[in-house]
């Protein structure tokens, strides 16, 4: 099952001009195809350590994740909770860095890659020449928690450059105007987020992500992911029902932190996967969601 | 006489220069805009500023006095240096003036909780004081490290009412208390203000924490042209996130005449990594809390820890308007070191009966420096924003176990 969805992906991605950014699209289009909302599995590159990230990557890859967001660990991470947090700084402690975490890519095989951050970092790079390298390395995109499209112009243009997304995240305090904004202006999906506060797995997702679902495909075709407090199927399943993928992060990355050994985090990741995966199937009652 | 740039404040996107902005998550751009369009409505109204000046009068105790440090002057050995008595404040520094500020614009917009970070703890007591008086319930978040070194000020501020919410996680100070704040406030939204405690974070912060310290300087500068008949020739200030060092220069940017100088924080020294809280002498352009400003962080871009005598001036980054006074050459910033900064707390405290805060000490230290070098007709102003209590039980427990 699961390698014939990676060979599919692998045989629509030939032939495509486009191929970098074609690959987060081809994802979404298959989960599409599929009835069933993409997931979208995020953990911390170098957590607890830069040698587990490469296994780590795989199990999400085994388990069934359509499209990966990676962490770049950061000294203040502002939008995160504590699991995140925790993990940030494990990373750092262990030596991990931009350049390595440019280098754990490649072990998502072809799965594509969202390379997940903060600003201060890319801004300290250099916007153009981290760009550069996030897409040399194969990544497809770029998420900076902290930058709004008002400060995002020179991370913009370099990553329509470099064929590479820009995805933004709307919040249950954006008002509608403003979702066009973003929404005209993301490439890639849109985030949005499905509660208030910052990330983790202690409080669920609000009732209210469908109506925010819905008030942001009013306005884009592009895909909308969702993401904050997803921590169970039962999460997973409930904001599968609308939305085109399914982001979980701090549940993944607490798993991560309880393991004793690199390969019981390896096996908990992806039976976890798994089970968030198939609950991100669509009933076959319930109607395919339109495009 | 005041310069357009102080009349103008920053542009429309929150910018002085090439400094400042709006670097925040989505979750928080909407409250920031409210924030400011209540602000802005606050401001044309000449009511919000009746009770603020009342508060300040009745309850601050402002004007603070101007003080001329006769027996510093003659030790100095050259230029008068005149003291602007911010210690005099009720909670001992300025920092209450911009509380009571911020908390009236947050009962004007109608919320009913109030958080804030907190260094030194100064600032904690001043929105657990403005909370106390005007019956919001206060939370006051602090990093672990700082609630050990500053216990007096984690014990007023609880009885004051405030509850203290310590922070354990990065480097266990203040911008890790202010990482937590601003987590905080992105998910209570809708009944909380966060009342930040310097001119620092995303736009409108530094502008409207600016618009309510610079009392200092208004009243600095309308004393000396009462007292002297004429402005000073320097105005010194200590520099960490930089309020009264803002609120300080504001009256003063339009006089060409008037030299302005920040002291910052050496620590023990520039080249010792990790030793200071230097952010412009030995800091880089970066993004911390919301704004492009100058930082104190790696080559890969994590913000640094950092070292001062001072809690208070203890911070890896300087508000914006700052780093823009800096790079338009209107505002000179020197460093001063801890030892300095000690010994200018004892000589104040002997030579005027006046003990200082050790972050104003650093003040103290340059402008004793400076006025050495000037001549007997020149006048040095000098904020000293607050007074020493909290840094003298330091002292005492350092003295007896010695």
């Amino acid at each position: 099952m699961f390698g014939a969805r990676r060979q599919g992906r692998a045989a629509l991605r030939v032939g495509c001009g486009n191929v970098v950014t074609s690959g987060l699209t081809r994802a979404f289009e298959l989960a599409r195809a599929e009835n069933r909302a993409a997931l979208v599995a995020f953990i911390m590159a170098g957590d607890p350590s830069p040698d587990w990230t490469p296994a780590l990557l795989q199990a999400l890859v085994a388990g069934g994740a359509d499209i990966i967001e990676l962490g770049f660990p950061y000294s203040d991470p502002l939008a995160d909770g504590p699991v995140i947090q925790a993990a940030s700084g494990r990373a750092l402690a262990a030596g991990m860095d931009f350049d390595r975490a440019l280098a754990c890519r490649e072990a998502a095989a072809d799965v594509p890659v969202i390379a997940f951050g903060y600003y201060n970092p890319l801004f300290v790079r250099g916007v153009e020449r981290a760009t550069c390298d996030i897409a040399a390395a194969g990544f497809v995109g770029i998420i900076a928690a902290d930058l709004p499209p008002e400060e995002a112009g020179p991370l913009e243009s370099a990553c329509a450059e470099n064929d590479i997304a820009l995805p933004y995240l709307v919040a249950p305090t954006t008002p509608p105007a403003r979702i066009a904004l973003l929404a005209a202006r993301a490439t890639g999906f849109i985030y949005a987020v499905s509660r208030l506060g910052v990330t983790g797995a202690d409080a669920p997702p609000s009732a209210g992500i469908a109506a925010c679902i819905a008030q942001i495909r009013d306005v884009t075709t592009l895909p909308v992911v969702a993401g904050f407090g997803i921590s169970s199927a039962a999460d997973a399943a409930a904001v599968a029902a609308t939305a085109d993928g399914v982001v979980v992060g701090s549940a993944l990355v607490e798993l991560v932190s309880r393991a004793d050994s690199l390969a019981s985090a390896s096996t908990a990741l992806e039976s976890q996967c798994r089970s968030i995966a198939s609950a991100c199937r669509r009933n076959a009652e319930m109607p395919v969601v339109p495009a | 006489m005041t310069h357009a740039l102080y009349d103008s404040g920053p542009d429309q996107r929150g910018y002085f220069g090439e400094f400042g902005g709006r670097f925040v998550p989505e979750v928080l751009v909407e409250p920031l805009r409210q924030l400011e369009a209540s602000m802005r409505e606050a401001f044309v109204d000449e009511g919000f500023w009746s009770a603020f000046r009342a508060l300040l009068r009745d309850y601050v105790g402002r004007p603070t006095p101007l003080t001329e440090a006769a027996n510093l002057t003659r030790m100095s050995g050259g230029a008068r240096i005149v003291l602007k008595r911010e210690d005099c404040n009720h909670t001992g520094a300025h920092k209450i003036v911009n509380a009571l500020g911020q908390v009236l614009l947050a009962k004007r917009m109608g919320k009913t909780r109030l958080i804030a970070e907190t260094g030194a703890g100064q600032h904690g007591v001043a929105v657990a004081t403005a909370g106390a008086l005007l019956n919001v319930p206060v939370e006051i978040f602090m990093g672990t490290d700082d609630m050990e070194r500053q216990s007096l000020n984690v014990y007023l501020m609880r009885t004051l009412g405030a509850q203290v919410r310590p922070v354990a996680g990065g480097s266990r100070t203040l911008k890790d208390a202010t990482n937590e704040a601003l987590r905080d406030w992105a998910a209570t939204l809708a009944t909380t203000a966060y009342v930040i405690g310097s001119a620092v974070g995303p736009h409108p912060y530094p502008f409207l924490v600016r618009s309510f310290v610079r009392v200092i300087g208004d009243e600095a500068r309308a004393q000396m042209l009462d007292r002297y008949g004429r402005l000073p020739d320097h105005v010194i200030a200590c520099v960490g996130g930089g309020s009264n060092a803002i609120g300080t220069f504001a009256a003063f940017i339009g006089d060409a005449s008037v030299r302005l100088w920040g002291v910052e924080a050496g620590g023990r020294g520039l080249s010792v990594p990790g030793g200071h809280a230097a952010s412009l002498n030995g800091g880089s352009v970066g993004v911390l809390h919301g704004a492009r400003t100058f930082v104190l962080q790696s080559a890969a871009g994590a913000i640094a820890e950092t070292h001062s005598i001072s809690a208070g001036l203890d911070y890896p980054a300087v508000g914006p308007e700052h780093a823009h006074l800096r790079d338009i050459g209107r505002v000179e910033y020197r460093c001063v070191r801890d030892e300095d900064a000690q010994a200018a707390f004892e000589t104040l405290a002997r030579s005027e009966g006046i003990v200082p805060a050790l972050e104003s000490a650093h003040a103290i230290a340059f402008a004793r420096e400076l006025a050495g070098r000037l001549s007997k007709e020149s006048i040095v102003l000098v904020t000293c924003s607050g007074r020493g209590d909290k840094d003298a039980l330091r002292f005492a427990s350092a003295a007896a176990t010695s």
